[in-house]
């Protein structure tokens, strides 16, 4: 049987669909007799819903510099330029 | 005969397609005038969005600028110049997360599981999940809740928030992460496994079982 750490980790990989099947199978095994990793997997489901409200919130802000900033960056360039 | 002119048909894509491949391509000329108002956008958001943090994320552009300038003679004009330039600003970033990896001293995280002895890959006891609040599910939907979870993100170690963001709020692939920072994806892997378990024992400590 895999120890907790490793456990945790494939539920960690499975939250991105990245975990194999084996590994799938392994961790259901796991489950079977550890309550506390099905206790961190269910919390896992909610952890990630928290980040997927953040990686929408983070796609919808564009990063850009300020035009004093850019002028700021023109007079750097152009001292290396000279 | 429609067999016939889809044959034809392809022979001339083809031959198309290699009159193509022999014509010589135009070159690429480097326009360092320009490229602030080209350029300078698009690569701090490249920037920002891989190191978090504003200032870092300018400087590196500036330093793509330059290091650019300095290798100009070497552009050979077969790439986009803005290509050329993410190329450069790409090995930026490595090097920052290269020297953010070597930082001693920096804060690491704790250790959820036993790392050796008879009880080695089983929960430290005092870091074992506790059940959440009846009410956490509502409080899934707090907007205090964003401020308290990038509290949390921000006490992790810079490489393993550099790594977590680029994994799980950017959403980038395995594979391009690996690349970009130069690690396996075992390594990758255990990097999100622990800012993952330290971010579920924050967030429990401050705000479901609070």
């Amino acid at each position: 049987m895999i120890s907790c750490d490793e456990a945790t980790l494939i539920c960690d990989k499975s939250q991105y669909k990245e975990a194999t099947l084996a590994e799938k199978l392994k961790l259901n095994g796991h489950f079977f007799q550890c309550k506390i990793c099905r206790l961190y997997s269910n919390q896992n489901n909610r952890m990630t819903f928290l980040f997927q409200i953040k990686a929408i919130n983070c796609k919808q802000h564009k990063n850009c510099l300020s035009q004093a900033e850019k002028e700021k960056l023109a007079i750097e360039l152009k001292k290396v330029k000279v | 005969m429609g067999n016939m002119k889809v044959t034809k048909r392809k022979k001339i894509t083809v031959h198309l397609i290699l009159l193509k491949l022999k014509m010589p391509q135009e070159k690429i000329i480097l326009n360092p005038d320009k490229w602030i108002d080209k350029y300078a956008d698009y690569l701090f958001n490249y920037a920002v969005v891989r190191v978090n943090d504003s200032d870092l994320a300018k400087d590196l552009v500036q330093e793509t600028f330059f290091a650019g300038l300095k290798s100009a003679k070497n552009f050979q004009g077969k790439a986009a110049e803005r290509t050329w330039l993410v190329a450069i600003l790409k090995r930026k970033v490595i090097d920052h997360y290269r020297k953010i990896n070597s930082k001693k001293g920096q804060a690491e995280v704790r250790m959820n599981f036993y790392n050796d002895g008879e009880h080695e890959g089983s929960w430290i006891e005092e870091r074992v999940p506790q059940s959440w609040d009846n009410d956490s599910e509502k409080k899934l939907e707090n907007e205090e809740l964003k401020t308290q979870l990038d509290m949390c993100i921000d006490n992790l170690p810079e490489k393993y928030a550099m790594v977590f963001r680029m994994k799980t709020i950017q959403e980038f692939e395995t594979e391009e992460i690996c690349k970009e920072l130069d690690i396996t994806a075992s390594n990758l892997w255990v990097i999100i496994h622990r800012a993952r378990t330290q971010l579920r024992k924050c967030m429990e400590d401050n705000w479901f079982n609070t």
